[in-house]
C-alpha cells in the first residue's frame, strides 16, 4: 500500500447524520468480485435527485467528504470505503464513525479524520459556502487545515496512523509475528469446534 | 475484577498493543464479502492458515423461490462458483445452496454447535454480533480483514470499551425479545454503543430463550455496538448440549467447566452502563430510517420539531418525508402491503412458530404479500415437520427457502417502490429491502398480526 501522508483538495459537505453504508454503495453491487470499479454505485439512489450534493459541478473533482456523527454505519461492506476511494475521496471527515468502518477505512487507503463537531459544523460551512475551499488533512501530525478554521486536531488510532503513513501491509506486519501466533494456537481449548472440508 | 468481554478477549490476546493481536477461534464466511480476500491472497502467494477453522456457506445473494439454483442470475451464481472453487482450493467447509446444511450464516454456526461460550469469532458481516448470545466475542469485519484472518488467524483489533445494558423486571405478555432489541436501540441510539462491546444482564435477558438471546445481540450493531454478549448458563449450555460440533462426553464436562466461569465479577465495572425497566417495554414498530427511530406500538409519530437535537430534528424530519409519513400519525394507521418474516433477527425455529400461532385460523388480508423466509435449510426442514408450512400457507403467507431474502434485497425477493413493509429484519434504512422500500421493524408476532390486518399491529390486537 502507498504511504498516505496528507490529503489536500476541495471538499463535498453531507450534512446528514447516521449516513449508512446501504446508502453508501447498495447492496446489489456487492455480487461483484472484483475490488474496484464501484464508483457508479456511490450514492446510488441519492445521485438520482437532481439537487444531490454530489451532482454539483462545483463539487467535481473532491478528494474529501465531510459528513455528519455516525458515519458509515450498519453493514460491515468494505464496498463502501471502495465506492468512495473510486469515485476519487482519500478522506472522510466526520464527528464520529461507526466502529467497521473506521476500521474498513484505512484499509482501502482512505484516512477518517474524526474531528470535533464544531470543527466539523465549520468546515460543512465553509465547503457550502464556497466550493473552492482547500481543506487539507495532515495524516503524520493528525491536524486538519482550511482558512475557515485555521487548524485543528483530529482522532486517529495508533495502529491506522502508522501504517497510513508508512504504506504497511497489516498481513505482513502479522506474519512475522508467526511464533507467537503458533505459541498462542496450541493453547486454544481442545473442546472448541473445528470446521469439516 | 473484570467483565465478562475482557475475560474472554484477555484469553485471545497474542500482543498487547494499541490494537490487540488477537487469536481468532472461528471464522464464518459467506459469498458476498470473501471472494476480494481469496483473490488477495492468490495475489499475494499466500496460504489460508488454518482452513480448519473457517466454515461458509450461501446466503446473501441466493433467491427462495421454489427450485433457488434455477433463479440464480449471472453475477450471484458466478459469485457462488467462485466460493465453491475457493473453498475447495483451501479445503474450507462449505454449505453451498441446495445442501441440506445451508442457510444464513448466523443461524447455522449456532445450528452445528460451531458458536460456544469463551470463543472469538469473526464474520464478515456486521450482524456476527448475534453470536455473542452464546458467551463469545463475536464481531463483524471488513474484507481486508477477512483476508488477514484467513491469513494469519488472528486481527489486530483496538480492545472494546464495556458497555452494561441492564433489562430489569417482567416485561408484559406479548413482548418479543425483538421488541426488547428495538427498545434498546430506541433508549441508547444508533451510536448510544459506539467503541463498546454491550453485555446484555437482568432478569429480562436471563428468561430469554437461546434464539432470543440471538435476537437481542443481532441488534447491537443497530446502536453501533461492536458486538453484544449474554454470559452463558444453564439456557445456553442446554442448547448446546448434543448439537453436531459440541464436545462430548469428558471434553463437554471440562468445557461446562470452563464456561461457568464466565461471567462479570460482581464488583468490575463497565465503561458505560444502561438499565431500562422491561416490564415498561411492549411491542415495538419502528417509524423511520434508522432502527432508533422507534416507538410502541400504541404510540405515535414524534414531530420533528420536538426533538431537541438538531441532528435527530434533521435526521426525522427527511426520514418522515422518505416514509411519506405525516407527525402524529397513530403507528396503527400506516397500511402495509408487504410482510417479511425471516432473516438472522427472526429466522429461527422459534420465530416461525410464534408467527404461526398468531395466524392459526386467520387470513392474510388481500392487500398484503407475506413472505415466510426460514433462516436455514435444517430451520426449513424442522417447521415443516411441525406442520407449520402448512399453518403459513393456509394463512396466505409464501413459505419459501431459506436465505437473507428481503432484508437485504438483493436476491430477487423485494419491497415495491413506494410500498410499506412490516418486517422482522434488523435495519429499516432507506432502500434496505427493494429501491424506495419503506420498512417497519416489527417482532414475529407483530409481523403476522400486521399481515392479517394490514395495518402496523400487535398480536393482541386480533383479539379484541
Amino acid at each position: 500500500m502507498d504511504p498516505v501522508t496528507r490529503v489536500t483538495g476541495r471538499a463535498v459537505p453531507l450534512d446528514r447524520s447516521d449516513v449508512d453504508t446501504d446508502q453508501i454503495i447498495p447492496a446489489r453491487w456487492m455480487k461483484r468480485v472484483e475490488r474496484t470499479g464501484y464508483a457508479g454505485g456511490l450514492f446510488e439512489k441519492w445521485r438520482r435527485d437532481p439537487g444531490f450534493v454530489l451532482n454539483d459541478p462545483a463539487y467535481a473533482g473532491a478528494s474529501i467528504l465531510v459528513s455528519g456523527p455516525n458515519f458509515g454505519c450498519g453493514s460491515s461492506r468494505e464496498h463502501a470505503p471502495w465506492a468512495l476511494r473510486d469515485y476519487g475521496f482519500r478522506a472522510v471527515v466526520a464527528p464520529s464513525f461507526a466502529d467497521i468502518f473506521r476500521g474498513n477505512l484505512p484499509n482501502s487507503g482512505l484516512v477518517p479524520v474524526q474531528a470535533a463537531p464544531d470543527v466539523v459544523a465549520a468546515l460543512l460551512a465553509a465547503v457550502t459556502a464556497d466550493p473552492a475551499t482547500e481543506i487539507t488533512v495532515d495524516v503524520a501530525g493528525r491536524l486538519v487545515r482550511c482558512a475557515a478554521i485555521g487548524e485543528a486536531p483530529f482522532a486517529l488510532d495508533e495502529s491506522a496512523h502508522h501504517r497510513l503513513v508508512h504504506g504497511l501491509d497489516e498481513i505482513d506486519l502479522t506474519l512475522a509475528r508467526s511464533d507467537a501466533i503458533a505459541a498462542h494456537e496450541r493453547t486454544r481449548p481442545p473442546w472448541m469446534p473445528t470446521g469439516r472440508p | 475484577m473484570t467483565t465478562l468481554a475482557d475475560k474472554v478477549w484477555d484469553r485471545h490476546v497474542i500482543e498487547r498493543g494499541d490494537a490487540d493481536l488477537l487469536y481468532i477461534d472461528m471464522h464464518l464466511l459467506h459469498e458476498l464479502t470473501s471472494p476480494q480476500a481469496f483473490e488477495g491472497l492468490r495475489l499475494a502467494g499466500r496460504p489460508v492458515r488454518r482452513p480448519d477453522l473457517a466454515v461458509a456457506t450461501a446466503d446473501h445473494n441466493v433467491p427462495t423461490g421454489p427450485d433457488p439454483l434455477s433463479l440464480l442470475d449471472g453475477l450471484a451464481a458466478r459469485q457462488l462458483r467462485i466460493q465453491q472453487e475457493n473453498c475447495a482450493r483451501h479445503g474450507i467447509e462449505l454449505h453451498p445452496l441446495g445442501s441440506p446444511g445451508q442457510g444464513v450464516v448466523h443461524v447455522i454456526g449456532p445450528e452445528l454447535g460451531l458458536t460456544q461460550p469463551g470463543m472469538t469469532i469473526v464474520c464478515g458481516d456486521s450482524h456476527t454480533a448475534t453470536l455473542g448470545a452464546f458467551g463469545a466475542v463475536a464481531f463483524g469485519i471488513g474484507t481486508s480483514q477477512v483476508e488477514h484472518v484467513l491469513a494469519t488467524q488472528t486481527l489486530r483489533m483496538p480492545r472494546p470499551r464495556t458497555m452494561a445494558v441492564t433489562l430489569r423486571g417482567t416485561p408484559r405478555p406479548g413482548t418479543s425479545a425483538k421488541d426488547l432489541a428495538l427498545a434498546v436501540i430506541a433508549r441508547i441510539g444508533t451510536a448510544g454503543g459506539t467503541g463498546a462491546l454491550i453485555e446484555y444482564r437482568g432478569d429480562a435477558i436471563a428468561a430469554l430463550p437461546m434464539e432470543g438471546r440471538m435476537t437481542v445481540c443481532n441488534m447491537a450493531i443497530e446502536s453501533g455496538a461492536r458486538s453484544g454478549m449474554i454470559a452463558p448458563d444453564d439456557t445456553t449450555f442446554g442448547y448446546l448440549e448434543g448439537r453436531e460440533r459440541s464436545p462430548r462426553g469428558r471434553l463437554w464436562e471440562r468445557a461446562l467447566d470452563d464456561w461457568r466461569t464466565l461471567r462479570t465479577d460482581d464488583a468490575a465495572d463497565f465503561d458505560r452502563e444502561a438499565v431500562i425497566d422491561a416490564a415498561a417495554i411492549g411491542p415495538q414498530a419502528s417509524w423511520g430510517t434508522n432502527p432508533g427511530q422507534t416507538t410502541g406500538i400504541d404510540g405515535t409519530v414524534p414531530d420533528p420539531a420536538s426533538f431537541a437535537d438538531p441532528a435527530e430534528r434533521a435526521a426525522a424530519e427527511r426520514a418522515l418525508a422518505y416514509m411519506d409519513i405525516a407527525p402524529g400519525t397513530a403507528l396503527r394507521d400506516i397500511a402495509v402491503s408487504t410482510v417479511f418474516l425471516g432473516s438472522c433477527t427472526n429466522g429461527r425455529l422459534t420465530d416461525l412458530r410464534a408467527a404461526a400461532e398468531v395466524l392459526r385460523g386467520r387470513r392474510v388480508a388481500p392487500s398484503v404479500r407475506a413472505l415466510a423466509v426460514p433462516g436455514s435449510t435444517r430451520v426449513k426442514r424442522q417447521a415443516e415437520e411441525e406442520g407449520l408450512d402448512e399453518v403459513f400457507r393456509a394463512a396466505g403467507f409464501e413459505w419459501r427457502s431459506s436465505g437473507c431474502s428481503m432484508c437485504v434485497g438483493m436476491n430477487g425477493d423485494v419491497v415495491e417502490p413506494g410500498a410499506h413493509s412490516a418486517s422482522t429484519s434488523n435495519r429499516n434504512f432507506e432502500s434496505r429491502q427493494g429501491p424506495g422500500a419503506r420498512t417497519h421493524l416489527v417482532s414475529p408476532e407483530s409481523a403476522a398480526a400486521s399481515a392479517v390486518l394490514g395495518h402496523l399491529a400487535s398480536a393482541a390486537d386480533l383479539e379484541d
